[in-house]
């Protein structure tokens, strides 16, 4: 069974419609009618070039390029957790944090599912190694960026405390316990959520995708229970390095609490 | 038991204060006053380490930089001006409590089931010295402890701390702006002008 093709023009029926809606909003004065557009338009522009770069890369189907490739996507996630943090550390920590944590816990897991559980030939194989590495780092990001703007921020917010804390002799660990608990766990509730709702209140992207693709259900529902396990795996260890070095950085040899390591809140 | 130790400060160093050097013998109380912001509880944070700083405190012949720094913490007791607390019971904060102190201080024990969030400014004041001392620290560091309190507690507070003190000879450094309450405490009595600490006399 193939896959029904999808014109331009079908597409360009699509895109009329959210216009439709940004012109909606734009009579309501609810002031998203640009975002809307300039997200829409990023859309297309970005999955476009993304489909040229994919059919080149299974073209060449090299390691050279598949690595070439996955170093792009951890770099731009690496900015992308960054810029998601509302009061991030200073001097390369908040990039350099989030993308080793991010190197380790996707990368891993996604080599180690790769060669050991589905096995392609050879094991790098683009069309399984790049969306796999792509829905990981995808979900990865969301887990760390959120842990590591809620730690930096309560920090901030509760700085007193700590301090009050630490004067009472305790360690930096104890005195900062309670915002670590709280970053992880914000870190792992949109994945624990997703995996807890899967099926029964949302059929999960990929494999809807493949069941439009044309696989068998029962296939499609083994691929996606082993994306949701390494992806719930990345974003777990990914989470838990980032809010062990991100709270570690934020107090100095003497067990100081430097909230001057991190940046104003910008605007 | 061995004696207990001095505290001494060595060519201390933070903010815009000149380098200080002063010893306080076990069991003294030294006073420190001066305008809001002329550094005494920059200098206070210091003492504990929780600020960066030049020169050198020593308890006795312990070396502030010679211990980890939260060891040191728990020798050298800060009480700040305005205490904090995360749990949500009064008693989780103070497993230690002994009901002497308690009633010393105006509670009965039942305050240790009180939920931290219906404490008074003045309560939190008073049990956060509970708090400090029930850790059987070597040295206080008190930052205007009796600030949220009315005339008739400060005197109990006083009298009890100065009963603690007397018992367990801390050294002491209180940073004071009552000049009866430093008559009343201090055995010496530090008053900040410009960049200076200069002894000024403790009765004034």
């Amino acid at each position: 069974m193939g896959v029904i093709e999808l014109a331009w023009w079908q597409l360009a029926l699509a895109a009329l419609m959210v216009v439709a809606l940004a012109g909606c909003t734009a009579a309501m004065r609810l002031g998203m009618s640009r975002h809307l557009l300039i997200a829409a338009t990023r859309t297309v522009v970005q999955l476009a070039l993304v489909g040229l770069v994919l059919e080149a890369l299974f073209a060449a189907a090299t390691l050279y390029w598949v690595a070439l490739m996955a170093l792009g996507m951890l770099l731009i996630a690496g900015r992308e957790v960054m810029a998601r943090q509302k009061r991030r550390l200073i001097g390369g920590w908040a990039f350099g944090i989030g993308t080793v944590a991010m190197f380790l816990s996707s990368f891993t897991v996604t080599v180690l599912t790769l060669a050991v559980i589905i096995g392609p030939e050879p094991w790098y194989r683009p069309q399984y190694a790049i969306p796999l590495l792509g829905m990981m780092l995808g979900n990865t990001m969301t887990g760390v960026a959120l842990a590591l703007d809620r730690l930096t921020d309560t920090a901030w917010r509760q700085r007193a405390v700590i301090e009050n804390r630490l004067m009472l002799g305790q360690r930096w660990q104890a005195a900062v316990g309670d915002i670590r608990r709280e970053a992880m766990r914000s870190g792992l509730m949109p994945m624990i959520n997703a995996m807890a709702a899967a099926g029964v209140v949302s059929l999960p992207g990929m494999m809807t995708g493949q069941i439009l693709a044309g696989s068998p259900p029962a296939l499609a529902v083994k691929y996606q229970i082993l994306v949701m396990f390494t992806i719930t795996l990345g974003t777990g260890f990914g989470t838990l390095a980032a809010v062990a070095a991100g709270s570690r950085r934020l107090f100095d040899g003497r067990q100081r609490l430097r909230l001057d390591r991190l940046a104003a809140p910008k605007g | 038991m061995t004696a207990p130790p001095s505290l001494h400060l060595v060519r201390l160093a933070v903010g815009e204060l000149a380098p200080v050097t002063l010893t306080v013998a076990p069991g003294e109380v030294h006073c420190l006053s001066g305008p809001s912001g002329s550094g005494k509880s920059r200098l206070l944070r210091a003492v504990a380490d929780l600020e960066a700083h030049d020169g050198e405190v020593w308890l006795g012949d312990i070396d502030q930089a010679s211990l980890p720094a939260h060891a040191w913490r728990a020798r050298v007791m800060l009480v700040p001006a305005e205490s904090h607390w995360w749990e949500d019971e009064v008693g989780e904060h103070l497993p230690r409590a002994e009901a002497s102190d308690l009633e010393a201080l105006g509670f009965t024990p039942e305050v240790l089931t009180w939920q931290v969030a219906r404490l008074s400014s003045g309560e939190k004041q008073r049990l956060a010295l509970l708090r400090a001392v029930s850790l059987e620290p070597s040295v206080l560091l008190l930052d205007e402890p009796t600030a949220n309190l009315d005339g008739a507690t400060t005197r109990r507070v006083e009298a009890w701390l100065m009963a603690r003190i007397r018992e367990r000879h801390w050294p002491v450094l209180w940073v004071a702006h009552d000049a009866d309450q430093i008559a009343r405490v201090a055995t010496r009595h530090w008053r900040i002008e410009g960049r200076n600490l200069r002894e000024a006399p403790a009765w004034v």
